[in-house]
């Protein structure tokens, strides 16, 4: 297989997977913020959707990469590119912290919020703007930093 | 709804199973991982490679398709928080999954699938922090 077709492949291979996510993301229950607060906010009326989700997603993601390992490449590209970094820094906990702070709060990870742009949820432009801020803020001052 | 075991939504099962395959067929066909907030700030960048606007678009339009199908499905089920909450969550949010690596596909579909120790860490600290927040900081916040 050339270089040349697998340039015309991946885009659609990525349209594919994406389109399958956020549809996925819909069915789940996700895009509603109600019910991650509900799963997250143990005080009050208990919502077990998202153990569903990452339940049945992990289970699948599980049996997968296993079949992954017997694999040489990918179907349309020379090589994996998962990350190999093995040490858990502070940056790691960190960001994951915050991340955390700022879904508890809003109800809000990426993907759902991406996904509510097309859901006609006015909540979800302003979000996905302030959260695009937030990353190029994260990138330009971690390029200062250096 | 029915339910598949203790109050779990059959619907966000077969959801979530939506969602693994999506996650290892952009692996088995790009050899990507199907981090959201990695791919969608990085096709923002000079590199983003067409794959990436196309998985974000198709994200986008894969909702918006599904809820013509399942409209009872595109709902908010709780007050909306106000202008400056949703900007300020947007921020740290952004700010923490660049820092942190990545979010909730990214670390916790893939990572955890991978059985990678990095990805536990990083769901341990954002499944902490979430917990903590929804649970009391919102109620103290009178964000309902």
């Amino acid at each position: 297989m050339s270089i040349r077709y697998h340039q015309n492949i991946q885009p659609l291979a990525g349209l594919l997977a994406g389109f399958l996510l956020g549809a996925g993301l819909l069915v789940s229950g996700m895009t509603d913020p109600g019910k991650v607060l509900g799963f997250l906010d143990i005080g009050s009326h208990w919502n077990p959707s998202l153990m569903g989700v990452l339940g049945g997603a992990v289970m699948v993601s599980l049996l997968g990469f296993q079949f992954a390992k017997k694999m040489k490449h990918p179907w349309f590209d020379k090589q994996f590119y998962a990350p190999t970094k093995k040490e858990v820094d502070q940056p790691l906990i960190i960001g994951g912290l915050m991340f955390g702070i700022g879904w508890g709060l809003a109800g809000y990870c990426p993907g759902p919020a991406l996904a509510g742009l097309a859901l006609g949820n006015p909540e979800a432009p302003i979000f996905v703007g302030a959260m695009l801020l937030g990353g190029v803020l994260q990138n330009w001052w971690a390029t200062r930093n250096k | 709804m029915n339910s598949v075991f203790l109050g779990i939504p059959l619907l966000s099962v077969i959801g979530g199973i939506m969602i693994g395959l999506a996650a290892v067929g952009l692996y088995y066909s790009l050899g990507r991982i199907a981090g959201i907030s990695g791919i969608l700030f990085t096709s923002l960048g000079r590199n983003g490679g067409m794959w990436r606007w196309m998985f974000v678009g198709g994200l986008i339009s894969g909702a918006g398709i599904m809820a013509q199908l399942l409209p009872e499905m595109n709902v908010v089920t709780r007050p909306n928080p106000g202008l400056i909450v949703l900007i300020a969550a947007g921020l740290i949010v952004g700010w923490g999954t660049r820092l942190g690596s990545g979010c909730t596909s990214g670390h916790g579909v893939c990572g955890m699938g991978r059985l990678s120790i990095r990805s536990l860490a990083a769901v341990g600290s954002f499944m902490a922090a979430g917990i903590i927040m929804a649970t009391f900081v919102r109620h103290l916040l009178g964000v309902a």
